[in-house]
């Protein structure tokens, strides 16, 4: 028990000087108890049940391995809802694009100087950027019905309250020299941006789109389990028939199709920086 | 001067050919995809809803939203969810730490990273959702699931970091421990952790992060959480009771977001 007590009060040491130091203690004597309070509180609270762990783990694989082979014969079924979930993603990503330009000019801190447009516009947007795709899908599907509309408005409003974050942050960063430039020599301040910012952010700006397209394929692929549209319809149908074989194809797909998206887009964002 | 512009001006890249050729490929694509958006009017009574969910907001149910004994109530659910989120967190970071090993190029052969790699890029395209509905498959419904769930999807995302991290080791600190005479563990112990620790706790809380958000997605398959009560109370058109989980949910999302930047500005400046 040494180390213990030495743990949590270290002894003096004696410098070579004869001075007497008290070193300081770890931080980890406050971390570790901290840390280990919380894993057990959230077990409790999270009903950790190792037992079934152990006793039903291997049931995992046994799904993995029940998908192997997976059924070729179903892939023209597959095919349809895979393109409406990337053009879902496609449509989305784009609008919400578009809406973050005009709405990350009016919070960004450089541009705009009232303080007031700035603090609600951001407050406004920080809220609704916590909520996830899938709430806005399932209330979406409330309002227009199910179907791809109701996701891709969900991709949209998601991507919107995303980038207009990124893009304010990245206008912040900007040069701001061409802009002051501009709008001395009488420009408005619309203007002095298209001129002066745009072309120094857009680069980075088509780096975000792909980065939020890449991020909401995925997002897309499980909108189908509230109804709103692409594959997840039917991976949520072949799990409840337990048709693993076919699920296994959807998951293949789609594994294969964000792979391609994401190797691709990577590619051209290399480029862009 | 003027005349300097002006020739600038003419010297400048021709661009709007390819500014032209992006615009309309743009269309192209969003004409091609217009079909697959299937819109159908607004659904019968969806104004209606949507004006519903909004006074929701405003008028939540108090009784829901301050209640702090009941298990259903708003207090509990974030508690819940956060809870999930943590231990799923920190289940995955365990696991990504032996595959980032695995994968970083100064500590293994070159197959050996390649495979691992490619199981890290296949572990982390799926999204957690996918594995939801697969672990409740083996555990069933409820909170435990959720962990799981996020711990295996989390794995991905930390470990592909946590590869950056481990490739950009100082070995000159290893090697100086070395000549000075210390032991394997001595040196993994003065050498490694003390150059690793605070970019991977930074990494594991921007995973928490992530994960509280993705915590109240696994609601909807019943897999714990503030979620699934958003569900019924969407399905049951309860619109107060909505309003009071939609507020958790902002809530607790902007909480641990807001701890979570201020530990990592800590970890990241040293106080």
């Amino acid at each position: 028990m040494a180390w213990f007590k030495e743990w949590l009060n270290p002894s003096l040491l004696v410098l070579s000087n004869g001075k007497i130091v008290q070193p300081k203690r770890s931080p980890s004597v406050i971390i570790v108890p901290t840390l280990i309070f919380l894993v057990l509180a959230s077990a409790v609270i999270t009903e950790v049940d190792l037992w079934v762990l152990l006793k039903r783990g291997y049931q995992f694989f046994v799904i993995i391995g029940r998908m192997i082979p997976p059924d070729w014969a179903y892939t023209s079924t597959v095919l349809k809802p895979l393109i409406a979930t990337i053009m879902i993603s496609i449509i989305g990503t784009l609008l919400g694009a578009f809406l973050s330009l005009p709405l990350a000019f009016l919070s960004a801190e450089n541009i705009i100087k009232n303080k007031w447009i700035l603090n609600i516009n951001r407050g406004f947007f920080s809220i609704f950027r916590t909520l996830p795709v899938l709430v806005y899908a399932l209330i979406f599907r409330f309002v227009f019905g199910p179907g791809a509309f109701a996701g891709t408005l969900a991709i949209a409003l998601f991507t919107w309250t995303i980038m207009t974050k990124m893009m304010y942050e990245l206008i912040e960063t900007v040069d701001m020299g061409p802009f002051e430039a501009i709008e001395s020599s009488g420009a408005t301040r619309l203007r002095a941006f298209w001129t002066a910012v745009i072309p120094q952010i857009l680069g980075q700006y088509i780096s975000m789109i792909l980065y939020n397209f890449e991020m909401n394929v995925r997002s897309a692929a499980i909108l189908g389990y509230v109804g709103a549209g692409g594959i997840g319809m039917l991976m949520n149908e072949k799990l409840a028939l337990r048709e693993y074989d076919r699920l296994g194809l959807i998951l293949l797909f789609l594994l294969l199709t964000v792979y391609a998206i994401e190797s691709t887009s990577r590619l051209i964002r290399e480029r862009l920086n | 001067m003027s005349e300097k512009i002006l020739l600038k001006y003419k010297q400048a890249p021709k661009t709007w050919i390819l500014n032209w050729a992006i615009v309309l490929s743009l269309i192209f694509v969003v004409y091609l995809s217009l079909p697959y958006i299937e819109y159908n009017g607004i659904f019968e009574q969806g104004s209606k809803i949507a004006l519903n969910i909004v006074k929701g907001i405003f008028k939540p149910n108090l009784a829901l939203l301050v209640d702090f004994s009941s298990k259903d109530a708003v207090p509990y659910l974030m508690l819940e969810t956060v809870a999930i989120a943590f231990l799923g967190t920190l289940f995955g970071a365990i696991l990504a730490i032996p595959l980032a090993f695995l994968a970083s190029r100064n500590i293994v052969s070159k197959p050996v990273t390649h495979s691992t790699t490619f199981l890290i890029a296949m572990i982390r395209t799926l999204p957690a959702f996918v594995y939801g509905l697969m672990f409740i498959r083996v555990t069933g419904p409820g909170p435990f699931t959720g962990v799981l769930t996020l711990g295996v999807s989390s794995i991905g995302m930390i470990a592909k970091l946590y590869v950056e991290f481990i490739e950009d080791l100082d070995k000159g600190i290893i090697e100086a421990l070395d000549a000075s005479g210390c032991n394997t563990i001595q040196k993994i112990r003065y050498g490694v952790i003390p150059q690793l620790m605070g970019n991977f706790v930074s990494t594991t809380l921007y995973r928490f992060e992530i994960n509280v958000k993705n915590a109240t997605i696994l609601g909807l398959i019943g897999a714990g959480g503030i979620g699934g009560p958003i569900m019924f109370a969407l399905g049951g058109y309860r619109w107060n009771d909505l309003g009071a989980l939609l507020i958790g949910l902002v809530v607790i999302v902007l909480l641990i977001e807001a701890m979570s930047v201020r530990l990592r500005k800590k970890l990241a400046t040293g106080q």
